[in-house]
Order: structure tokens, then sequence, then C-alpha cells
């Protein structure tokens, strides 16, 4: 009797667990190789790690020397022209087209196709593809000169102080027309009953935009806003394929400059501050996102 | 959050006026619709120079590219650069053109996406039928583990890596992606399976059913479009991957985006930009072509993925 009650409690059990036991693996990878591994690189941004970690404790040392440093005083600032003027040039052309898009357009999946295709790439492509466009030997320039405008000049991408724009050029080219694609989900959630009114009340096309529809389209300025902002400070491989960082240093953003100071200066100590760094930037963000996400769910 | 692209994921939501798909209601004259369709196909143009500029280039021979023909068709077509990128380009010491980096990639994605997909599809099963206390923290921890720059991992894991023999290997690859691919397909099984009505699963277990045959009876066969969301999600962000194939791999187990900039990056001899062009293209010929395939649920995977928690 006491047997199989403790056998069939055995079996309850099991069967109470197994969801949790079926989730735990996930759950035990992410908390280990996401959650464990932050924690690691935090410790070592206060320790003297070098080309190895190592453990000696050197408190807020590291954090000091990297605020002083001037390459990541340029790799902050290019971070900051960078993302914004991303951000706001990819939100202009995204919401234009978006209005557009909107307007019974023929052909509107294929235009939708052509304007989204480029997130397919790898940001490698991108860059290569816009490297040479934008090479004033062989590119833009030449092509302009061979027409016949001999003194065209368009060397941005060789211009230390100019070469930061070729990035946002190239990464809005990426990235608008998912933005689009955003801002037209927006748009064809808003109720036309509202508009209709308006019109009738004689409100202009213009007027109409920038009192009622706009203003509907928080949610979705919100959420451009974040990938947007994400997307700008984890940029890495758009500037190895398009510039390299140079000319000089010219374009270095964090996450170039983590990557350099760890893997190839050898300084791991700061290369882990500033990927705590990166990664409190991208909390801030983050997290009050995905906190309001979870609380509408419940 | 009203971000859902009606248009693209499903029936779209019954409207009281109007045409399907367009908020539309203002009436423009014939002047303005000629203006927004030179507007809408100059975009359509500058989202096509890029591609355009590779395949031109990627056909012609070096020397009309050198003389500022950049925009130009080519006077004369030729393959060669294509084959030269294939198979004889140098790339870092070795000329053995992209051809095994290609493989490599494929080797890499394949058991990555799978592995990652079935896992997510178990996990969002559990987090929406089978709630337990505290499911939502377990839930939101994954979700952000999907948003954290990977540079914070980088030191970490390529210790890890070390230890466990894996480094700059192929397999040390797919546990990368693996490992940060989870959150991501646990985020799309979790939001698809929460519209499944969850008293088709009650209903099942009363009649003695167990995890696992109401997995696979019940929610599996409905899973299909997002099974297909999640796989094209994670095969074109591995694919297209460049920090860790850069950071964890060596020569011979180097991904395709990172020996394409190997090969465009490489600084000996002649600039083979049409070479370049041609390589760039292969790199991108996979993804490229899954969404010309299945561009429908690319674009819900993006819309999922980057904007719903």
């Amino acid at each position: 009797m006491a047997q199989a009650d403790t056998r069939r409690d055995g079996v309850d059990w099991l069967r109470d667990a197994l969801p949790k036991l079926v989730l735990s693996p996930s759950f035990a990878i992410v908390l280990v190789f996401v959650y464990g591994f932050i924690l690691f690189t935090f410790v070592l941004s206060f320790t003297d790690s070098k080309i190895l970690p190592s453990f000696g404790w050197v408190g807020w040392q590291n954090f000091e020397r990297l605020f002083g440093l001037r390459s990541w005083g340029i790799a902050v600032k290019n971070l900051l022209i960078f993302g914004s003027l991303y951000i706001v040039i990819c939100c202009v052309i995204g919401l234009a087209l978006a209005i557009l898009l909107d307007q019974k357009i023929r052909a509107e999946g294929f235009i939708r196709t052509v304007y989204l295709y480029p997130m397919a790439l790898s940001f490698i492509v991108t860059g290569t593809a816009w490297k040479w466009f934008l090479d004033p030997g062989i590119g833009l320039q030449a092509v302009v000169r061979s027409w016949g405008w001999e003194g065209f000049v368009f060397e941005w991408i060789k211009d230390p102080k100019m070469a930061i724009y070729t990035i946002v050029i190239a990464a809005v080219w990426q990235t608008s027309g998912f933005v689009m694609a955003m801002f037209l989900a927006g748009l064809r959630g808003i109720d036309n009953e509202v508009m209709k009114a308006a019109q009738i009340d004689g409100a202009s096309t213009f007027a109409l935009y920038r009192r009622i529809v706009i203003p509907q389209l928080r949610p979705a300025f919100m959420s451009a806003f974040v990938v947007l902002a994400h997307m700008a400070i984890k940029s890495y491989d758009l500037v190895i394929a398009l510039t390299g960082g140079g000319p000089g240093t010219a374009t270095e953003l964090p996450a170039t400059f983590m990557y350099s100071y760890t893997f190839t200066r050898n300084q791991m100590g700061i290369g882990a501050a500033s990927a705590v760094i990166m990664l409190m930037s991208i909390a801030a963000i983050m997290v009050p996102f995905i906190w309001s996400e979870l609380r509408e769910k419940k | 959050m009203a971000t859902d692209f009606s248009a693209e994921v499903g029936p779209v939501a019954a409207r009281p006026s109007g045409t399907p798909g367009s908020t539309q209601v203002i009436q423009t004259g014939g002047a303005a619709r000629i203006g927004i369709y030179f507007v809408l196909v100059l975009f359509c143009l500058y989202y096509l120079l890029p591609l355009y500029v590779m395949a031109v280039n990627s056909l012609k021979p070096l020397s009309e590219i050198q003389a500022g023909g950049m925009m130009s068709l080519p006077k004369e077509w030729t393959a060669a650069p294509w084959a030269s990128a294939w198979s004889t380009a140098q790339i870092g010491v070795a000329a053995t053109g992209l051809r095994p980096f290609f493989l490599n990639s494929i080797m890499m994605v394949v058991p990555a996406v799978a592995i990652s997909t079935v896992l997510g599809a178990l996990n969002g099963y559990v987090l929406t039928k089978w709630r337990f206390r505290g499911d939502v923290w377990v839930f939101g921890l994954l979700l952000f583990a999907c948003f954290i720059p990977f540079q914070i991992v980088l030191i970490p894991m390529a210790r890890l890596l070390g230890l466990m023999g894996l480094a700059g290997t192929v397999p040390g690859l797919i546990f990368v992606h693996l490992v940060y691919g989870i959150g991501f397909s646990t985020l799309y099984f979790k939001n698809y399976y929460q519209q499944f009505p969850t008293e088709l699963v009650r209903a099942a277990q009363i009649d003695g059913a167990g995890f696992f045959t109401i997995f696979r009876r019940i929610m599996l066969p409905s899973s299909g479009p997002i099974a297909v969301v999640c796989i094209i999600w994670q095969f074109t962000n591995i694919w297209n991957d460049f920090l860790f194939g850069a950071s964890f791999s060596d020569f011979d187990s180097q991904p395709m985006t990172v020996a394409l900039n190997n090969l465009v990056q490489s600084s000996t001899g002649v600039k083979e930009y049409n070479v370049h062009f041609a390589g760039a293209i292969m790199a991108a010929l996979p993804t490229l072509l899954v969404y010309v395939v299945a561009g429908r649920y690319f674009v819900r995977g993006l819309m999922a993925g980057s904007v719903k928690g």
C-alpha cells in the first residue's frame, strides 16, 4: 500500500515538475551565459586584467582611465552624432514614406518589398557596397566626373571630419525601410472615423496629419526609438566594413573601441569597463520598455 | 501595442469604411498623386542603387570600373569575377576563394537554427500553457537577454570556448549562436502560443494526455507559421552575424561574413572591386533569397522581434 502511494507521489511529482524541467536547461543557459557572463565582465572591469583575465582589484581605476582616454571621448561623441542623426533621419524618412504609401498606392506590396529588403542583408555586405560607392577613386565622385562635371568633389569617406556621416548614410539606407514598416503598421491601426469627422469640420490635410494622425503614432515612435537606439549602440559590423574605424580614429564607436582595447591592445580591464558602459546605456533604454510591455500583458 | 503589421500578419481588421489596408480618407488631386508616385519611385531607386552597383560591377572587367564606369552596364560581360570570388580569390593568407567559408556558414547555421527553434517552441509552450509562479520573471530575463550588447559577453565566452576546446571551431560558433538565439525563439513562440486557446489544452489534459502528447498532437500541428517566422529570423541573424564570427573563429572556421570582410580589406595587390562585389552578392544571396520567397514571414518576425515584448 504505502509503496504504491510513494510511487504515485513520484509520478505526480514528475508530472508537475515536467514543464519546469523542460524549461530549465534554457533558463540555466541564459542565467550562466548571459547573466553570469555579465557579472564576470563587471568584475573584470574592476581588475588589472591586461592580455588575460586577472583578479588584482583596482577599484574604479579602469573607469577613470577610460573616461580620460581621448579615443573613448571620440567614440562616445561619434555615437552621439551617429545615433541622433540615424534615429532622426530614419524616423523622418520612415514616417514620410509610410504616409505616402498609405494613400491607396498601386503596387504597394512591391514597393514595400523594395524598401525593406536591405534589412535582410548583412551589415558587412552593406558596408562593402557603400564603401566602394563612396570611394572617390571609383565611386560617385569618379562617375559624376566621367559624366562631365570635372570639378565634382565627394570625399567624405576619406575626410576625418565627414567620415562619420558616411556611416549614417549607409545605416539609414539599411534600416529606414523597416522604420517605414513600423509606421505603416501604426497608421493602419488608426480609426478612420475620427479622421473623417475632422475632415468634415474643414481640417486641412496637413492639419489632419499633424493634429490627429501623428499624435496617435506615439507607440510606433516609441518602438522605433527603442529599436534604433539599441541598434546604434550595438553598431559594429558596419563601421568595420565601411571605414574600419578610420580615417585614423574618426569613425570609432564604443563597440569598435571595446573590441580593439580588449583583443588587440590587451587592455582587457578597460575593454570590460567600456562594455559595462555599453550595457548600462542599453539597459537604460530597454528595461523600462520591457517592464511596461510585461506589465501590459499581465 | 498598436504595432501588429495587419497588412502582413493576417486578416485586416474590419473597418467601418474605406478599402482594406488603407486608412486614407483624403482625396488627393491628380497632380498630388503624380508627386506621390514620383517620390515613392525615387526611393525605390535609392534602395535598389547599391544592389544595382554590386550586380553590374560584378559582371564587368576591372578596367571598366577603374575608368569611372561604376554606374554603367558592362560593355564587356564577364563571369570571371564570380569564378574568382568563389574559388580562387585571396582570403587572408590562402587563395581559396569564398567557397569553404560559405560551407562553414551553412554548417554553422543549420544546427544552430534547428536547435534554438525547437527549444524556443518548448519554452513558449511551458510559459503559456503550464504557467507557474514567477514565470513572468523567467520570461523577462530571457527577453532582456535578446537585447544585450554582445560585447559584454565576449571576454568570458572567449575564455569558456578555450576551456571547452571549442575555440576557433565551427561547433564553438554553433554553441554561441544557440545560446544567444534562445531568447528570440522563445519570444516568438510565447507570443504565438498565447493566442492559442488554453481550454483545448485543459480538455486534452482531462482526457489524460500528458505534457509531450499535448505538445505534439495539439500545439505542433498549428505552429507552422510561427516556426517559419522563427527559422527565418534565426537564419538571417546567424548568417549575417559578424561579431561572434570575428571573435571566435580562426582561419579554417570563418563564416562567410568574416571571409568577405577579409577579402575586401586585404591590402595586398590591386583592389579587385569586381571580385569584391561578386563576393558581397554571394554573402547576401541566401538571406536575400529567403526574403524574396518568404518576405511576409520575415517582416512578421522583424515586427514581433523588435517591437513586442
